[in-house]
């Protein structure tokens, strides 16, 4: 009887790195397209993301749109 | 199609029994951590499950060609009668652990089954004990491992970059990520759980020299499995989404959007990489893990063991069951028929034990059934103190916490907020926990109902 380390050891690499990796990418997403953090006290209402941040955030969603396309391609060719 | 014999019909149905109860037991997969969120609601979450798991059903072109995977040797004789054991044996099970809310592998009690009845009608030398160990023992250990670190690693991260951002800015976004993550576990769900259905029957169908061996499944095969699980889940196995969206522990948005991908992802890495984990395991770990990544998560191990020790019967206990099932079946035509009344029998018993305390879309979200749990929580935190800070406080008012993260997240949605709220405080029966309970119920009411009332002013 042999277990095969090496695969389960793949498995495992694999299902974290892309974990961490989408969901790091998701929430960058959503950093960058939500207001600022709101100082106690500011007068200035909460600002919204800039531009630059806003594209970044785009570009993050995007990936993780590539990621979920590819996750429907390994379902439907599997 | 006219050469079906009766035995290879009773077997069809039987298989389509079992894809049926799959469905509902697997709902919790996909569906549970986005029901509490409050990411989807219960009748959303579950019918886009099912229309997924349909499609899924459609998908793949692969024929499952060994219902189990090598596990049982399926050139040694394997007769319509064992599998109708087998599936006999799987269907119990499923139907045990759903009234006890537990989430255990469908799969697994499939396996098990099979196992059984060809260790009674064919003998030991119909199992692969190698292919046991591999395809079921170590991926048991390893789902919720994987799934569960992943998801912990996911959950920490998404919470320290998203650390100096306003919740309720962030809730919508994290919702709508869970809501694709979930939709893969079910499209992955049905092409993977619907196709063991799919197999059974053309296995069915071949044994009887219906279809040629090697053939494809016929159409009919394919949408009536389809249709099956959809079925299935659609219907809903609420008690097993309470227990995975409640039970195990507090989700919010985050960690809900953490567990789902985990989940999606490590189903999509070891199926892609051959070495298959079971859903319903690798979902359950990542709840759990997403439930550590938190900070001031508490896990329910007591809900936890239960689910664990729920696991690890899984295929002894189909198996026993189809084993008998496979030695009455093997008298003959009358032991056939009896197999056929006693298993309806135990699914008409389990099915009004279940009335007696319905769970169901409208009381999904109502917290962990306060009974036995609590009181082994109790236990434990009065003999083990957890660490100071922040968890300190938590395990008091523990039992109370789903309650004001579930109003939380219904008031971002202000028409529905006065009626979902009002509801539990009046649903909760006192009843339901007769002794002991009353402190917390008050201050759980109070809670509610402080919410409410700042939400409405």
């Amino acid at each position: 009887m042999s277990i095969d380390w090496a695969a389960l050891g793949q498995v495992f690499g694999v299902t974290l790195v892309v974990t961490v990796g989408i969901v790091g990418l998701f929430t960058l997403g959503i950093v960058g397209t939500s207001r600022k953090p709101h100082q106690e006290g500011e007068a200035v209402a909460a600002a919204g993301p800039g531009g630059a941040a806003r594209a970044g955030a785009y570009a993050c969603f995007a990936l993780c749109a590539a990621a979920v396309a590819y996750g429907i391609y390994l379902i439907v060719a599997a | 199609m006219e050469h079906i014999t009766l035995l290879i019909g009773i077997v069809i149905v039987t298989a389509l029994v079992f894809d049926f109860t799959n469905g509902f037991h697997d709902t919790a997969n996909a569906m549970a951590t986005t029901i509490s969120t409050g990411a989807l609601k219960p009748k959303a979450a579950v019918a886009m499950s099912a229309a997924l798991n349909l499609l899924g059903a459609f998908l793949s072109v692969e024929v499952a060609k060994t219902i189990s995977g090598g596990i049982i040797d399926e050139t040694a004789g394997i007769r319509p009668e064992v599998i109708f054991a087998g599936l006999v044996g799987a269907i119990v099970w499923n139907l045990v652990t759903w009234l006890a809310g537990l989430p255990s592998s469908s799969s697994h009690a499939l396996f098990g089954g099979l196992i059984g009845a060809t260790l009674v009608s064919v003998g030991t030398n119909g199992v692969h004990g190698d292919a046991v160990v591999m395809k079921v023992l170590i991926p048991a250990v390893a789902a919720p491992i994987v799934a569960g670190l992943a998801s912990m690693a996911a959950t920490r991260l998404t919470y320290r970059l998203a650390r100096d951002r306003a919740e309720e800015d962030t809730a919508k976004g994290y919702r709508a990520g869970q809501i694709a993550s979930a939709a893969l576990v079910s499209l992955a769900h049905g092409t993977n759980d619907a196709q063991k259905t799919m197999g059974v029957i053309t296995l069915a169908l071949i044994t009887g020299g219906v279809v040629a061996p090697h053939a494809d499944p016929p159409l009919w095969v394919i949408a009536s499995a389809g249709l099956a699980i959809a079925l299935g889940t659609y219907l809903g196995g609420w008690r097993i989404i309470r227990t995975m969206g409640k039970g195990i522990t507090d989700i919010q948005p985050p960690q809900g959007f953490a567990a789902q991908t985990g989940a999606a992802a490590t189903i999509l890495a070891s199926s892609h990489l051959g070495f298959a984990l079971s859903t319903t395991q690798v979902c359950s770990g990542s709840v759990m893990g997403s439930g550590l990544g938190r900070k001031g998560g508490v896990v329910r191990w007591s809900t936890a063991g239960r689910m664990a020790a729920a696991w690890v019967l899984t295929l002894p206990a189909a198996g026993l069951v189809a084993a008998g099932a496979a030695l009455l079946a093997d008298q003959g035509d009358w032991g056939i028929a009896a197999v056929a009344v006693l298993a309806l029998a135990v699914c008409g018993v389990i099915w009004m034990l279940s009335r007696r305390k319905p769970v169901d879309h409208s009381n999904v979200n109502e917290g962990p059934a306060a009974e036995p749990a609590g009181v082994v929580t109790a236990a434990l935190q009065a003999v083990a103190p957890p660490p100071a800070g922040p968890v300190a406080t938590e395990p008091a008012t523990a039992p109370a916490i789903p309650a004001p993260a579930m109003a939380e997240a219904r008031l971002t949605d202000p028409v529905g907020a006065a009626p979902v709220i009002a509801d539990p405080v009046t649903a909760d029966p006192v009843a339901a926990h007769p002794h002991g309970t009353h402190g917390t119920h008050e201050k759980h009411g109070t809670k509610r109902r402080a919410k409410a009332g700042s939400a409405a002013g």
